[in-house]
């Protein structure tokens, strides 16, 4: 399908191509620039294009590939870095040097890279379509292979060597199995059926595990101004969380702190199975200067990719950084396209995209009868701080985790600056079960006092704020000075030190601990000793 | 692909700052144009967009005497590139990158395109080479390294000029401190509707500096469109000394505000949709498209640094502009009316302030073994000691305890001893003995 360009205006691109589909694939001018239909007119077709369309002229080429934008999954996804529309940055760099230029890219899956495989189903088998057939270790990680492109009777299965050109079996129709298929990004993988969130996400951020736990297959957002610490946080739980898979978003960030976290992964271990962070994660890097509509695609390019590791499964984290920016993207092009807005000019479909994205996390049942579960962090940047503003409400209304991070708690470098008042989280009955059984049976009784303990505090640093901190009695000096103990020492955790990890019983510990030492003060205090005395001993 | 310059005569309509062109053939987005004046002098302008035969231009410049039926427009067939060579060193340019100093054009090695290419993010080098200011409040507590975009926040009436400049004049590459070794250390400086006197002022800093130099001078008076264009000269220029010739470059950009503005101008004229403020819904996008040109290169020896300086209206850190500014910079710089009334100098408030590639700079190798535990405690203790200054205003100073009247006293003397410098220029061992007295006269732990 050939045709030409008939008009130009930022990332939007018009062609005389009346044949094509919606969302269809679509590669643009001389220099093969790639584009996205998101519209039909007549006999034109308004396409989105990925990269810089500075340079492109009326009258160029363009070409409908007949196929939407779609991701190519098989083993070989770890431990890469990819640009929003899977480019793999590495080879990409290899090939052009420090810059980025549009046009031709390397296969996003490395060709010549040996495999080898291992089935678990024989010749003869009869295989639905998604069951898992066999299994390629990719460093310590077990990345299945499965009939993710239809099943059928096998006739062959090969253990040994392979590339992912190579075909790994074949059908009794003749087809051959290819250990990589590729996905559309913009269609939910399927699965058999959604399952209740009941496990947590250990995070080992004390903060979210006691007071706001996360659940495996929940979702949460991190909304906060600039300066709260919420790439610090993000990056912090990608370390540290207890989960198979990570799948990382930058989306529009930073170009430096992309660059410090992927140094700083390639030296980190996990510190549960000590291999190299790197070995379980898969980075999509679309900083804020490469182009807006890669940004957009990012999501669902990394998205999908965490479903194929969630279809093997695994339990899953996929994280963004930040959805704001996504969202931006999407009113930069709905714009371009001289759509009618919704409120601040965002397009008024962006609460029904962003529900339709936030749906694809989840605990499920894959079509190979395992669990698997995908989990979803994302890190909202409202302008000014403002929570009022759209994005956040969107968020809000579909996500089941709010922490809130607090521009006062970051100005007095309290982090991670989540507020323990406002931020919420649904999950915390589901999970509950888990904390009490495996952690200690207390944990909910200590969550209950501790959060008492706070608002209590709360209340009584508004009396001393009138009249004066002298004015208090000793048992407010008390309540105080253990709320001080429970923010420094307990939800204050420095993502620099080794204290950036903190287990589950080194965080029961150490509320426990304060708990303790809070209700044997009281005690003493009623029973006439000085508050001096007390708090003489506690500090050694 | 044209072979030759096309010349049309079919100007549409004028709507300032921008041109609709009809029955042009095969013109390309980001081509540069040439509209011919009834006079016959000529402007430069860029293709916005092209529906079919008709064609958006913006033009770089006033288009005044411009009209419709004599005035022609050029199509080059090329967009928009920047003269490069190290010869453009110690010169000044206007913001159509135009030799102003009364020399004349060098002659390029190269050209590129202004507006640059994304770095990949796996080819990014670690921004963790320390650069001292000369500023405490800067090099002890928000740590400058090379590499790193930190913006100074400033409002109306705040020596914001003079902290710009003093960093012009002291900033040290310390990593290669010894002798020689400013001399790949460059500064670009990039004014964007400058007054004349902010302008004289800068110039005599530049003209008094041992550091070589190359500034874009875009004054009140001149185009508005041009401040769109100045800085990505200012940051090609940049580009091509830091990774061609592996110079350190910094990068002061003032005012961001009115580039913000400019930027607000041009969309408004398109008819866009307008978002906060009446500034355009990309903005975020087109400053990263700036800001992240700050970095440095896996394998290549020099640095783009860049500190722009942000007007806030109003003294509103959460107006539009500071917003989405440090939504993308690393870190930012806040300058306090309170503390300028003080008569402080720099009157910067480290409590709003953030250097967040600063963990990567400090410490043994880079600045001193002590230098973090010495920011924490100073940190720490300063930002308690403003709390308790509300408790003050209430209860009056009478009312609190010894241990709180001895927090103020160390509040005011950090403000005093510590921020406070003056015209002195403090090297980073003696930024970190100044934060070491203060502590210790007040009884407070030293790390």
């Amino acid at each position: 399908m050939k045709g030409l360009i008939t008009a130009v205006s930022g990332p939007t691109v018009t062609v005389d191509l009346p044949e094509v589909k919606l969302y269809d694939r679509v590669s643009i001018g001389h220099s093969g620039l790639m584009g996205e239909v998101v519209r039909m007119e007549r006999d034109q077709a308004v396409v989105q294009v990925y990269e810089d369309t500075r340079g492109l002229g009326i009258g160029e080429p363009a070409r409908g590939l007949e196929k939407p934008l779609t991701v190519a999954l098989g083993p070989g996804l770890l431990a890469r870095i990819f640009d929003g529309l899977q480019r793999p940055l590495e080879r990409l760099g290899e090939a052009q040097g420090p810059f980025i230029r549009a046009g031709k890219a390397p296969e996003p899956l490395e060709p010549d890279r040996p495999w080898h495989f291992v089935p678990v189903k024989r010749a003869g088998e009869v295989v639905q379509s998604g069951e898992l057939l066999g299994y390629a270790e990719e460093g310590p990680f077990r990345h299945w292979i499965g009939a993710f492109q239809g099943g059928g009777t096998l006739t062959e299965l090969k253990e040994g060597p392979f590339t992912v050109q190579d075909s790994i079996g074949a059908f009794s129709d003749g087809r051959p199995i290819y250990a990589v298929h590729e996905w559309p990004v913009r269609s939910p993988r399927p699965y058999r059926r959604k399952l209740a969130p009941s496990e947590p996400l250990v995070t080992g951020q004390r903060c979210i595990d006691f007071f706001f736990p996360l659940a495996r297959g929940g979702t949460a957002i991190f909304p906060g101004g600039f300066g709260t610490g919420k790439t610090v946080l993000e990056q912090t739980i990608t370390k540290y969380a207890d989960t198979d898979v990570v799948v990382y978003v930058g989306c529009g960030e930073r170009g430096n702190e992309m660059a410090e976290m992927l140094e700083e992964f390639v030296t980190l271990t996990d510190p549960r199975s000590g291999h190299a962070l790197t070995k379980r994660t898969v980075m999509v890097v679309n900083t804020s200067n490469m182009p807006v509509a890669a940004r957009e695609a990012s999501i669902y390019t990394a998205v999908t990719m965490a479903e194929y590791f969630r279809d093997m499964g695994y339990h899953v984290l996929f994280l963004a950084d930040s959805i704001s920016r996504w969202a931006e993207a999407l009113r930069e092009i709905s714009s371009a396209l001289e759509e009618m807005p919704g409120e601040e000019g965002y397009p008024t479909y962006l609460s029904s995209r962003l529900s339709g994205f936030v749906a694809r996390s989840g605990v499920v049942e894959t079509l190979d009868g395992r669990v698997g579960s995908l989990t979803m962090i994302l890190s909202v940047s409202p302008p000014g701080g403002d929570f009022t503003e759209p994005v956040t409400q969107a968020c809000l209304r579909n996500t089941g985790a709010f922490l809130m991070l607090d521009t006062a708690l970051a100005h007095r470098r309290h982090f991670p600056a989540i507020n323990w008042f406002q931020s919420y989280s649904l999950y915390g009955d589901a999970v509950a079960h888990f904390f009490a059984d495996r952690v200690a049976p207390e944990w909910g009784a200590l969550k209950d006092e501790c959060r008492a303990l706070l608002q209590r505090e709360e209340k009584l640093r508004e009396v001393a704020e009138i009249v004066g901190a002298e004015g208090l009695e000793d048992e407010g000096h008390l309540l105080m000075h253990v709320a001080e103990q429970v923010r420094q020492n307990f939800l204050c955790q420095n993502a620099y030190t080794e204290d950036a990890y903190s287990p589950l019983d080194q965080t029961h510990r150490r509320i426990r601990e304060i708990l303790a030492f809070y209700r044997n003060a009281e005690k003493r205090l009623q029973g006439g000793e000085s508050l001096e005395k007390i708090l003489k001993e506690a500090t050694p | 692909m044209r072979l030759s310059e096309h010349c049309y005569a079919t100007i549409a309509s004028i709507k300032s700052p921008l041109l609709l062109v009809e029955a042009v053939r095969s013109a390309r987005m980001g081509e540069t144009v040439r509209v011919i004046y009834p006079d016959g002098s000529e402007m430069e302008g860029e293709i916005l967009k092209i529906d079919g035969a008709a064609v958006l231009i913006q033009l770089f410049g006033e288009s005044y005497g411009l009209d419709v039926e004599h005035s022609a427009v050029v199509f080059t067939d090329a967009v928009k590139r920047a003269p490069l060579s190290t010869d453009m060193l110690d010169r000044v340019f206007n913001g159509s990158f135009l030799p102003i100093d009364g020399r004349p054009m060098f002659i390029p090695e190269q050209w590129a395109p202004v507006t640059g290419f994304p770095i990949n993010p796996t080819l990014r080098g670690s921004p963790d080479e320390f650069i001292e200011t000369g500023y405490s409040a800067i090099d002890g507590l928000n740590t400058l390294v090379k590499g790193q975009k930190l913006p100074i926040f400033s409002a109306a009436g705040l020596p914001s000029k003079e902290m710009a400049s003093g960093i012009l004049r002291s900033a040290r590459m310390v990593a290669r401190s010894n002798e020689g070794a400013d001399k790949d250390f460059v500064v670009i400086f990039v004014a964007l509707g400058l007054t004349h006197h902010e302008y004289a002022y800068y110039m005599q800093t530049l003209e008094a500096m041992r550091t070589r130099f190359m500034a874009f001078i875009n004054l009140a008076n001149d185009a508005v469109v041009e401040r769109l264009l100045a800085p990505r000269f200012g940051l090609t220029a940049a580009e091509y000394l830091a990774f061609e010739r592996a110079m350190d470059v910094l990068v002061v950009i003032t005012d961001m505000t009115n580039y913000c503005d400019a930027l607000r101008e041009v969309s408004t004229a398109r008819e866009e949709l307008p978002g906060r403020r009446g500034y355009p819904g990309y903005m975020y996008s087109d400053l990263a498209s700036l800001f992240e040109r700050a970095g440095r290169i896996q394998g290549r020896a020099g640095s783009v640094t860049m500190l722009p300086v942000v007007t806030m209206p109003e003294d509103d850190i959460t107006h539009p502009i500071p917003d989405l500014t440090g939504y993308i910079t690393e870190g930012q710089l806040v300058l306090s009316r309170e503390l300028h009334q003080k008569g402080i100098f720099p009157p910067m408030d480290v409590l709003p302030s953030l250097s967040r590639l600063m963990q990567r700079g400090i410490g043994e190798g880079r600045t001193r073994a002590d230098h973090r535990g010495v920011a924490n405690l100073l940190y720490k203790h300063y930002a308690k000691g403003r709390d308790l200054r509300n408790l003050e205003t209430i209860v009056g100073r009478e009312g609190m305890s010894e241990k709180d009247q001895g927090m103020l006293d160390f509040a005011e003397a950090f403000e005093r001893e510590f921020v406070h410098q003056g015209q002195q220029r403090r090297s980073i061992e003696e930024t970190l003995d100044a934060g070491l007295s203060v502590l210790r006269r007040h009884g407070l732990e030293a790390p």
